[in-house]
Parts: structure tokens; C-alpha cells; sequence
């Protein structure tokens, strides 16, 4: 006889959560078990090997490049977006958002191709570029091009609700003890959303050194040259080299552990849940 | 220094916040603002700081016009509703903010900033917690953070908005009596907004009665008390009893009080009588009120009067003669004031 | 176009409206402009032809029809994970909280790669599941399991929020007018929740109608059979055929715009109730 009004009867809660355990197991903790079974499969002096072989080298190089690249762009770019749509009211400020969020909708490829469809060799920008000596496609340009079109919103996003929810009275305090526009920015507004920042920062950085769709389409894939770490992990693996495959991806599993454990530590320090990494 | 304020209206998408408000305040005043929520005295008090905007009118200070002074320097002390205290910053580095974002060759040196703050806190009797964080530190502890911070850059004017609205009701008492002795003794000017009388006439030299942008009324507290210049500042201040009358030749009557006529200058047509609980007589009967019940309120007598379908109350002292429950009487409200009706004021 | 509509004694709006206008253009419109843009470049004719191409089409109904059964999957597995993460209580919550994250954190490409192992003949699932006779790796059947990995956490995070602010007390209220436990779950908890179970059904949708890394390995790429409509992109544009790929990105593009719509739709509605 179940005598609570808002809860299961023990026996049901039980089987839920035993239930929701084996799902979570299964689905999410197996892939991530295989990774490193398949990586340490031969002992972990290969595995190392796998690691400092020149062209994971490139690829681990590459890939860091990028991302030091596409993350403060995006981070300075979503700084201001935060800024403007949260601390003023004007016309278009809805469609501005959607606009924002617009590459969460879209395929990895998609974000890809329209790069090759303006600096590929048929490209509208393609030719011009091309007599220049300008390489974009198939070259680091269209790595980090495409990387921040994937990477654009996480910064923003994280932060609009945040400077929200703290309203913008610290800064009118600011202003009226006499701050300059500056000086209420790195003084006031910065220490204030540094965690939320730092969050999406952290958000932004995981995709952008993990994507793969949309670098892809835009690498060429010229081993030791353009090969991101997700894609050096395609070429491996469809060469049947396993352990290389999966010691690269054991890397990358270890960013997204790393990112995870920082995430959870951060919506600590926030104080509440941050919502969906996405 | 001297703030007046011409004609200021300002709207929020087709609703007016601020409707051709005009005030002067003089140099050492005290003057608060009372009003509902969304009268518009918050807005008021927003737009002097510089933080909002009027769409048409003009704010001196000191005779020198205000509109394109942006906020930071105007150098006004706002003390805001809610605090608005950096929470990432000690409470001695919150009163420091202001002095330590001025251009450098005005900057005084790091040791007397920190000096003049100090001397601040102690001065506002919480020296002893310039290390702690806002969060750290009780709600009327922050109000004192609040106002320091916003008196350390010397304003010429102080500006609070329900500066006792988020503390309790004994914490708000003595804060009262100690801000004001503040503004005494620094010899401020200072413009606070409130919806607590209680609060304005207590604290204020003149009180400025705010309704739906427009000023209904301003005046010294015992002024405003004694002589409403309207129905909604006689109802809004003090506890008042309305009837409904209708004026002609000069004189008021009161439906179902046909003995009653009260003389006025009001036009002739619909209008309302308003009287307060203490002015209210009661005469012996047989008449039409008839006496509910009666209770002692300290040294004050307090009796239920039912009239037609109304029932109010009337105040009197303890020696005054009343009827017994059950008894009918006869009321006397010769003081009631008559004004002009406004059906629907406080929509 | 975009003017502030009154202005704000906080400075920094034409400095940071601007920031965001130039690198918007430039990042997200510019590109997304060539892609509404260049597939006319066949003509109208020829963009119709291209689309309805019978591999294309196939590659479609694959991936929408995939997606929404993935999504459809996910629906009672998030309701069931988020239900037992807000209500319940149990060792290692934490923890398990912090997995349903793990399809965003991890690289789909990893994703994918362990997936396949996984689910190869060969592999810890896929060797109890081929003596069943049910293959999963390189069928249609890889690329549901590897979308029901990448959608779970979206309705999961969509509904743990509604779980949470759901008012005990109307099923308190519920209890004290007589019901049961199952009845109060079926006529007060979910009716409730069906908002954000559709809103968190379209969120997983969109996501997999797109995915990319974690299909291909799994998926066995047989045109007509197992080749994602993404995946076809890529092979228009190994074919240096730009307009073709370009059509195709648009049709799958319009669709998840239309999704889009539909959740922020339905999003209205959920705060019209609240």
C-alpha cells in the first residue's frame, strides 16, 4: 500500500532508478569504457607511441591553433553581443538573438559547406583569393572560419541570462560614482560574470577543439598538415589502425572528462544549474 | 545647491511615467517623494541621477541645465532600492569605488583614500567591517555601506530610492532617525522616494504627493495632513472616510443624511465628502447610524458605525460621550472637506 | 534597421552593437547567404531535379525518418532519467548527472568510433546481440542507436527544469481528493510535462537530422540504404558539385528552421501557461 501522495512506492522508485542506471551505463559509460579498452588494448607503450607519432603530433598542433584562435574571437564577439542585447532595448533585438543562435540549428556539414560555397575553388570569393595566394579552403583559414561559425553562440548564450538575472543596477552604481563606460566594465560588470564567462568559455573551447562535421568538409584532409585531432581519428580508424585511432580519441575523451568535472565545479560556483551544454 | 525641475514628461511605450512634473528643491531640503507603485517617483528620482531620460522638459542644478551632463558627472549620491552594492568587493572597497575611478591627476593618493574611507565607516558606525563582503553583513549593515559609498564622493545632491524598503520594521525606525540627523549634520540636499508615509512625514521638510506622473501636491507634512488639496492625497495620507455627495447651491448633502450640509466652493454636481476618523461627531438620536461596537485602543475609543450600507469607524477619546451598541445616533460632519469626484483615481 | 528604441545612460551600445553586427555578417550571414544563394545557379529545373533525385530523397526520408524515431525513443528514456534525477535520490547522483553530458562533451567523431566498436559483430554489445540475429553496426539500425546517444541529454535538460518547478501541492491536492499514485502521475505529473516532452522531442529531432560524426562510422554509408542526407553533401562537394550540395543543405536547412519555429512556438505556449 503506497501511503505518499507525491512519491512512488518504494519498490517503483527502486526499479526506476535501476532502470535509469543501466540506461546511463550502457548508453553513455560503455563508449566512453571502449575508448580506452581499445586504446590500452596493446599496453600503453603503444599507445604512447600512437600519441608521438609525428602526424598526431600535427594534429594535437592543429588543432590547439584553432582553437586559440576561433575561442577569444568568439569570447570578445559574445562579450559585446551579450552586452548590447542585454543592457538596451531596441527594434530587432529579437531577431538579433535568433540570428545569434542560428548555427546551434544547422547541420556540421552545412556550417562547412557554405565556407567552400564562398572560398572554394567555384567559391564566390574562391578565385579572387586564389590569385592573391590566399589559401582559405583546405588551409588553417577554413579550419578556424568554420570552427567559429559552430563556436559562435556558446559565449553569448551562457551570458545573456546571467546579466539578466543580475540586472544592471551595479552599473548604474558604477556611473553614478563617476566610472567611465571602461572603468564599469573591467571594475564591475567583468568580476561579476567572470564564472558565467569563464562557463561558456570552457563550452566553447570542448566543441571547438572537438568538431568535426564542419572541419571536415573544410580540411582536405592533408595528413600532417590539416588534419584537426577528430579528423587525424576518421583517418586512422578507416585505415583499421585502432589503437592509434582510439589513443587520439582517449585524448579528446579526456578534454571532454576535464570539461565535464570543470563544468560541474563552475555550476557550483554559480550557484545553479548552467542548463545543457548546448 | 538648488535642483529644479521644469515641466519633465517622459513616457514608457504610450504610458506617461513622468507628466509635466515641475519642482524646486532648495539648498539643505529634505523632500520625499510618496506615491503608489507606478506613480512615477521612482523615474523621477532616475532621471535627476541621469540615469534615464525625459522626453521633453529641463533639470537645473544650481541654475546650469543638466540634459547633457550624463550620470557619472553629475556627481550625485544614489543610494539604490535593492543596494546595488558590487558584491564582489569588500564593503571598504565599495565606499572607495567612487574615489578610486577618478581621472588620475584628481585621484587622491591610495593612503588617503583608504583614510577618508575609513573615517567614513566609523563615521557611519561600521568601521569595524570594511573587510567583509556585502553578503557577509545584515540588511540594515548594507544600507550604511550603501549610503557611505554614495556620500564618499562628496555629492551635491543625495538621491534614495526606498532607501528602508527591503530592511524590517524596527531596523527602519532607527534608520530614519539616523539618516536624518545625517543630512542635518552634512548639510545635504537630499530627494527620497518612498510609498510608506508614515516614512515621508516623518523624515521629510516638504512632501511631494506623486499620482500617475503628476505631481497631485506639495507641502511641509502637517500642511499636507491638515489641507489635502485632493481627494487622493486626503485618502492617500492619513485614514479617511468617504461619502458620496452632490452639491448644489453651495452646499453638499449626503445621501441618507438629510440634516447634514456642509458649505463649499466645490461646482455644483457630483462630489465626495472626506473626513477623517477623529473628526467624525456623534450625536444622540434616534438618527440614521446605528452604533456596531465599541473597543478601547489605549487611551482611544474606537466605534463601529454603520450607515445605510457602510461601515466605518470613528475615533474618540475615552472620556468622549458615544452611544451604546445597538443605539441609533445622529453623525456630525461638519469637517468633512468636499472635493470634485473622480470615479476612478486610482486606476 | 536596428535602432535603440530610447537611450540608456550605460554606454557602449554603438561599440557593441557594432562588434556584433560586423562579426554576425561576417560569420553566420555572409556564409549562409551564399548557401540560400547558389543553388539557383541550376535553375529552378535544376534544383528541383536535384533534390529529387532518388538517392537524395532516400537520403532524407533516412534522416528525418531516423531522427524523429530516435527522438520518439528518447522521449519515455529522458522523461524516466529526468524523473529519477530531480525526484530521487541515490549513490552516486552526482555522477550520473554529470554523464548526461556526455554525448554533448564528447567529439562525435569519438562518439561515433566507439559506437561502431561497440556495436560491431565483434564488439561487447554486438557480440551478445548477433547470435539474436539483429545486426546494428552498418545498418539503418546503427545510425538509431548512435541518435538516440546524441538526442537523450536534449530531453533530459529540457525537462528537468519542468520537473523541478512542477507544485507538489497540486499533487498533494490530487491525494486528498481521492486519487492514487498512478492516477495522480497520469492526470496531474504528465499533462503538465507534455510541453516540454514535445519541446525536448523537437530539440533531439533537430539535432539528428544534422548529426554527422557520430552517424558516418556506425552507419555502413549505403547509398539508398544507409547514407545520411549530410553525408551526401559531402560527396556533391568531393564531386565539386557546389550548387548541388548547396540545394541540398538548403532543403535540410529550411526543415530545421521550420523546427526551430515550432519549438520557439511551443515555447510561447509553455510560458503562456505559467
Amino acid at each position: 500500500m503506497n501511503l505518499s501522495a507525491t512519491q512512488e512506492s518504494p519498490a517503483v522508485r527502486v526499479g526506476l532508478t535501476a532502470l535509469t542506471v543501466v540506461l546511463l551505463v550502457t548508453l553513455l559509460l560503455l563508449p566512453l569504457a571502449v575508448v580506452f579498452t581499445e586504446a590500452l588494448k596493446h599496453g600503453l607503450a603503444i599507445a604512447a607511441d600512437a600519441l608521438v607519432a609525428p602526424d598526431a603530433i600535427a594534429a594535437i598542433e592543429l588543432t590547439l591553433i584553432v582553437a586559440a584562435i576561433s575561442v577569444p574571437l568568439n569570447t570578445v564577439c559574445g562579450l559585446a553581443a551579450a552586452w548590447c542585447i542585454v543592457r538596451f532595448r531596441f527594434s530587432g533585438r529579437g531577431l538579433l538573438i535568433t540570428l545569434i543562435e542560428l548555427p546551434f540549428s544547422v547541420s556540421p556539414v552545412i556550417s562547412g559547406l557554405v565556407w567552400i560555397l564562398l572560398f572554394g575553388a567555384n567559391g564566390w570569393f574562391g578565385p579572387a583569393f586564389d590569385r592573391a595566394g590566399i589559401r582559405v579552403i583546405f588551409a588553417i583559414p577554413g579550419l578556424v572560419l568554420a570552427t567559429t561559425f559552430v563556436t559562435f553562440p556558446f559565449v553569448v548564450r551562457t551570458l545573456i541570462p546571467l546579466m539578466e538575472q543580475q540586472g544592471a543596477s551595479e552599473e548604474e552604481a558604477a556611473l553614478t560614482l563617476g566610472a567611465t563606460g571602461w572603468q564599469t566594465f573591467w571594475r564591475v560588470t567583468l568580476p561579476n560574470i567572470r564564472w558565467g564567462l569563464l562557463y561558456g568559455v570552457l563550452l566553447c573551447n570542448a566543441r571547438a577543439m572537438g568538431e568535426f562535421g564542419a572541419v571536415a568538409v573544410v580540411s582536405g584532409h592533408v595528413r600532417g598538415q590539416t588534419m584537426t585531432m577528430p579528423l587525424q581519428v576518421e583517418a586512422l580508424f578507416n585505415d583499421y589502425d585502432w589503437v592509434g585511432a582510439f589513443t587520439i580519441a582517449g585524448l579528446l575523451s579526456m578534454l571532454a572528462l576535464l570539461t565535464l568535472v570543470v563544468k560541474a565545479a563552475l555550476e557550483w560556483r554559480i550557484g545553479s544549474r548552467g542548463g545543457p551544454l548546448l | 545647491m538648488s535642483v529644479e525641475l521644469r515641466d519633465l514628461s517622459k513616457s514608457f511605450g504610450g504610458v506617461a511615467a513622468l507628466n509635466r512634473v515641475s519642482l524646486t528643491i532648495a539648498q539643505g531640503e529634505f523632500l520625499a517623494l510618496l506615491g503608489p507603485s507606478g506613480s512615477g517617483k521612482t523615474t523621477l528620482l532616475r532621471v535627476v541621477a541621469g540615469l534615464d531620460f525625459v522626453d521633453s522638459g529641463d533639470i537645473t542644478v544650481d541654475g546650469r541645465s543638466m540634459q547633457s551632463v550624463p550620470a557619472r558627472e553629475r556627481s550625485v549620491g544614489f543610494v539604490f532600492q535593492h543596494y546595488a552594492l558590487f558584491r564582489h568587493m569588500t564593503v571598504m572597497r565599495n565606499v572607495a569605488f567612487g574615489l578610486a575611478v577618478q581621472p588620475r591627476n584628481r585621484r587622491p593618493p591610495a593612503r588617503e583614500v583608504r583614510a577618508r574611507v575609513q573615517s567614513l565607516l566609523d563615521f557611519m558606525e561600521i568601521g569595524d567591517l570594511a573587510h567583509r563582503y556585502p553578503e557577509q553583513i545584515s540588511g540594515g549593515q548594507r544600507q550604511r555601506v550603501a549610503l557611505a559609498r554614495a556620500l564618499a564622493i562628496e555629492p551635491r545632491l543625495l538621491l534614495l530610492d526606498e532607501p528602508f524598503g527591503a530592511l524590517d520594521a524596527k531596523v527602519r525606525k532607527s534608520l530614519r532617525v539616523w539618516l536624518r540627523a545625517l543630512h542635518d549634520r552634512m548639510g545635504l540636499t537630499s530627494i527620497f522616494v518612498t510609498h510608506d508615509q508614515a516614512e515621508a512625514m516623518e523624515m521629510a521638510d516638504r512632501v511631494a504627493v506623486l499620482r500617475a506622473g503628476r505631481v497631485e501636491q506639495v507641502d511641509a507634512p502637517a500642511r499636507l495632513y491638515a489641507e489635502p488639496a485632493s481627494a487622493f492625497v486626503h485618502e492617500f495620507i492619513g485614514e479617511s472616510v468617504r461619502f458620496d455627495c452632490i452639491v448644489s447651491d453651495g452646499l453638499a448633502r449626503i445621501e441618507g443624511l438629510p440634516n447634514v450640509q456642509i458649505p463649499t466652493t466645490c461646482p455644483a454636481g457630483q462630489a465626495v465628502a472626506l473626513i477623517r476618523l477623529h473628526e467624525i461627531g456623534l450625536l444622540p438620536g434616534p438618527g440614521p447610524a446605528r452604533v456596531e461596537s465599541r473597543h478601547l485602543v489605549g487611551p482611544m475609543c474606537r466605534t463601529v458605525v454603520a450607515l445605510n450600507d457602510d461601515v466605518f469607524d470613528v475615533l474618540a477619546t475615552e472620556a468622549a460621550w458615544a452611544p451604546a451598541p445597538g443605539q441609533t445616533c445622529n453623525l456630525d460632519l461638519s469637517r468633512a472637506r468636499i472635493y470634485r469626484s473622480e470615479p476612478n483615481w486610482d486606476s | 534597421m536596428m535602432q535603440p528604441a530610447r537611450h540608456s545612460a550605460l554606454p557602449g551600445f554603438n561599440l557593441t552593437f557594432g562588434i556584433t553586427l560586423l562579426w554576425l555578417s561576417l560569420i553566420v550571414l555572409l556564409p549562409l547567404a551564399a548557401l540560400i544563394l547558389r543553388p539557383w545557379e541550376l535553375g529552378l529545373a535544376g534544383v528541383w531535379h536535384s533534390i529529387t533525385e532518388p538517392r537524395v530523397l532516400a537520403s532524407l526520408r533516412l534522416s528525418f525518418g531516423v531522427a524523429a524515431l530516435a527522438a520518439v525513443v528518447n522521449v519515455p528514456f529522458g522523461l524516466l532519467v529526468a524523473w529519477v534525477m530531480v525526484r530521487y535520490r541515490f549513490p552516486c547522483r552526482n555522477l550520473a548527472d554529470s554523464l548526461i553530458d556526455m554525448p554533448l562533451a564528447l567529439p562525435t567523431a569519438v562518439a561515433g568510433i566507439a559506437l561502431t566498436a561497440l556495436f560491431a559483430p565483434k564488439g561487447w554489445i554486438g557480440a551478445l546481440l548477433t547470435p539474436l540475429g539483429i545486426k546494428v553496426a552498418y545498418t539503418p539500425l546503427g545510425i538509431l542507436v548512435a541518435l538516440i546517444f546524441v538526442g537523450l541529454p536534449f530531453v533530459v535538460r529540457t525537462l528537468e527544469p519542468v520537473i523541478m518547478d512542477l507544485p507538489l501541492d497540486s499533487e498533494e491536492a490530487a491525494a486528498t481528493l481521492g486519487a492514487t499514485r498512478s492516477q495522480i502521475v497520469r492526470r496531474v505529473v504528465l499533462p503538465a510535462l507534455i510541453p516540454a516532452l514535445l519541446a525536448g522531442f523537437g530539440a533531439a529531432l533537430a539535432r539528428g537530422v544534422g548529426e554527422y560524426g557520430s552517424v558516418i562510422f556506425i552507419a555502413g554509408n549505403m547509398p539508398m540504404i544507409s547514407e545520411i542526407a549530410p553525408l551526401l553533401i559531402v560527396i556533391r562537394l568531393e564531386q565539386l558539385d557546389y550548387a548541388g550540395a548547396a540545394a541540398l543543405g538548403l532543403v535540410m536547412l529550411l526543415v530545421s528552421f521550420a523546427i526551430l519555429l515550432l519549438l520557439n512556438l511551443l515555447e510561447r505556449r509553455i510560458h503562456q501557461r505559467t
